[in-house]
């Protein structure tokens, strides 16, 4: 059976699974979507406003360009400065404020930065100017990971010596860990990223489901997707229940891509990661293995010497980890808009800020 | 005497000047010679009409009745051909557009290229003529014009400014400022046509899509428009910053809420998906030939045939309405029954990441 994308907007099958939930919901619950692109199409189809009171979304740290920390940023701009090298990067990484400037600043002053959809785009442009070295901001969560990987393995069997990528690559199951084990937690059900899951499956969410004794749901994007995911998770959290469930079943399986997995681990090994507002999390994201150093631009270039410096107004952090919603921040609309960011989750398009400021009129006056 | 005959030139002693006739040199906009033979070569057979050709520095009209409206646009666009068309017909649509949704009729443009050393001139020329295709069909003429050239690298190929001026009949009232509680929205056609077809155009995000831009002369449109219904109120194209931007200028003209109802709102497949795929919403993409039309709700059934009957709106829908509300602002009645606030567009729009 196939399915096309309206099915899955539709607005009779959306409100019949919408009463099934108002049914069956008799307290108030916490649920926490970790993946900032889920945050966009709640806001984005008004989703929020349809749910029972009783039920509280709260957004979870699943947007990359928020979760990069600011030394990578500012180590991105050293080195898009740099006079050889032409920078590639996502686009919306380009509007992250670093310490003193972003991206875009350096691209006004005369850096040669690119924005590319893809790092294998960044691989052609290594190819079209060999004259220059070309990095790529490979930055993500394991969504991005494969073909980030791939381009490295490319680089190489092309023999490309001006390829070298900035590797900011983290993973999600570490970090709703590091929600969980906080003293701070309100959530109580988690709609786990469906992409991600595409990616890596869910077997990883088992023991954490177990440990914590809490409902994960692995939950798509699309409206009906997300009621649904809601749906099951309140279903458990009713009855008391704490398994893994696959709400997103036409994508994903529980053992993943297997050529998407053999690619990350040939190329990239588990390493403790910084998530900017959050700290450090144990062996929460990936770094190139040692046989591929040589594409490793923090070893090509010398970034010493950072200062990192973060505004002292945002509180990104909290967001992040679900503490408090964006209208909260006193510099949200204020201080604080998508065209003069000052932290990354007003930037990117799966940022909880950004998607607060467009869709909701919370906040503003 | 026979062609064989005559002399070779191969071992001249003294050289001759290259012709230059395949690419813009400095020359080109020296005010000289050059400049002389590039308008009389390129400029003046494909524009030529009387104000222009009496070659002076300015051009002299008659006056009619009514108001005076006067309009200007730089027009910069990379590439300089997108499916659909050029930055040519953009520059002229863009500026009667821009005229003709005061209600005026759009009657003359001036146009200034700035023009990149070593642009091919085999390139300008296909602008040239298709800006003339375009004012062939909206019955502008240009009647002043100026070329300059910059050094390679000043510039992006070739910029194009375009100001039209037009003539409004006293008794019309069309503005921005206009929209009423109890109107109607309603839209042309597809959104986001104009923006994604240049952006596909563009190469540099590998996408390749068989979109073409919408870009159009509307004054036609409008003529026929005004001509069964003098009561519409407001006339609008949305183009950059897209319909989303367009109507939050109106709402806060007008002071009112504007209501949208997604299900409602054409926006052709393709588009749909490739905003999808880059995180782009259609609602903030350019259009460059289409009009938003507020007008009383009796008089919806009535734009829209004409609408649907001519070229530029085939695919035109009401797509909401205008309300008293509390603030100025447009809302989003979405496809499942939500609302959002549609704001108007901050920065540029960025291609996502996953």
């Amino acid at each position: 059976m196939t399915f096309s994308q309206d099915d899955f907007r539709d607005s009779a099958l959306v409100k019949t699974a919408l009463d099934e939930l108002k049914r069956i919901t008799t307290r108030p619950w916490v649920i926490m979507e970790i993946c900032g692109g889920q945050t966009h199409a709640i806001m984005q189809y008004g989703l929020d406003q349809l749910l029972p009171p009783s039920l509280e979304l709260v957004h979870g740290p699943g947007c990359p360009v928020c979760v990069t920390p600011l030394e990578l940023v500012d180590k991105a701009i050293a080195i898009a400065y740099h006079p050889d090298v032409i920078f590639c990067s996502f686009g919306d990484m380009l509007r992250v404020p670093g310490s003193n400037e972003d991206l875009f600043s350096v691209r006004a002053k005369g850096g040669q930065v690119r924005v590319v959809y893809s790092p294998l785009d960044a691989i052609q442009t290594a190819k079209d100017n060999p004259k220059k070295e070309v990095v790529f901001f490979a930055i993500g969560f394991e969504t991005t990971a494969p073909v980030n990987a791939a381009s490295v393995l490319q680089a190489e069997n092309l023999g490309l010596n001006n390829y070298s990528v900035l590797v900011s690559q983290v993973c999600v199951p570490p970090a709703m860990e590091a929600i969980l084990s906080s003293p701070l937690n309100r959530v109580q059900g988690f709609l786990a990223a469906g992409h991600v899951c595409s990616v890596m499956g869910y077997w990883e969410y088992l023991p954490l489901a177990e440990k914590y004794k809490i409902p994960i749901v692995v939950t798509g994007f699309e409206p009906l997707d997300l009621v649904s995911g809601i749906l099951q998770t309140v279903r458990q959290l009713e009855k008391a229940t704490y398994i893994v469930e696959n709400a997103y079943s036409r994508v994903v399986t529980q053992l993943g891509n297997r050529s998407a997995l053999t690619m990350i681990n040939k190329v990239y090994i588990p390493v403790d990661r910084n998530w900017r507002g959050i700290g450090m999390i144990p062996l929460s994201g990936w770094g190139l293995r040692p046989e591929y150093a040589k594409f490793d631009a923090e070893l090509r270039f010398d970034t010493s010497g950072i200062q990192v410096m973060e505004s002292k107004i945002c509180i990104a952090g909290e967001i992040l980890q679900g503490i408090k919603k964006p209208f909260e921040c006193p510099a949200f609309r204020v201080d604080c808009d998508p065209s003069r960011p000052l932290g990354a989750p007003m930037v990117s398009s799966e940022g909880a800020c950004s998607a607060y400021y467009r869709y909701s009129s919370e906040g503003s006056n | 005497m026979t062609l064989q005959s005559q002399p070779s030139f191969v071992n001249a002693s003294c050289p001759l000047p290259l012709p230059h006739d395949s690419r813009i040199v400095m020359g080109h906009g020296s005010g000289g010679r050059m400049t002389r033979d590039l308008i009389r070569q390129v400029f003046r057979p494909l524009f030529s009409n009387p104000a222009l050709d009496a070659s002076n520095d300015f051009a002299v009209l008659p006056s009619q009745d009514g108001k005076l409206v006067i309009s200007t646009d730089n027009h910069i666009v990379s590439p300089l051909f997108f499916p659909g068309g050029d930055i040519g017909r953009l520059a002229v649509c863009g500026t009667v557009n821009d005229i003709a949704v005061s209600g005026a009729k759009p009657l003359y443009l001036t146009a200034g290229f700035i023009i990149e050393e070593g642009f091919l001139i085999e390139d300008l020329v296909r602008i040239v003529s298709s800006m003339k295709i375009a004012l062939e069909e909206s019955g502008v003429l240009i009647v002043a014009g100026d070329t300059k050239v910059v050094e390679k690298g000043k510039a992006d190929g070739v910029f194009i400014n375009t100001t039209g001026v037009g003539w409004r009949s006293n008794n019309l009232n069309i503005g921005g400022e206009n929209a009423h509680p109890g109107d109607a929205v309603i839209i042309s056609g597809t959104l986001a046509d104009h923006g994604i077809a240049v952006l596909s155009a563009r190469g540099d995000l590998a996408l390749e899509s068989s979109i073409e831009s919408d870009v159009a002369p509307l004054n036609g449109l409008i003529t026929d428009l005004l001509h069964s219904t003098p009561e519409i109120h407001v006339f609008r194209d949305p183009t950059r910053g897209g319909l989303a931007t367009t109507l939050n200028e109106i709402a806060h003209q007008s002071h009112v809420e504007i209501v949208l109802d997604e299900k409602t709102i054409p926006i052709s497949l393709p588009v749909k998906s490739c905003c999808e795929m880059l995180g782009f919403d259609p609602l903030y993409v350019a259009n460059e030939g289409k009009l938003v039309i507020i007008l009383p709700e009796k008089e919806t059934n009535g734009v829209l045939d004409i609408l649907k009957n001519h070229k530029y709106g085939g695919q035109a829908a009401r797509i909401g309405s205008i309300s008293e509300g509390k603030k100025p602002r447009v809302l989003l009645n979405t496809l499942i029954g939500g609302t959002r606030i549609l704001d108007m567009l901050s920065g540029e729009m960025l291609p996502r990441i996953c």
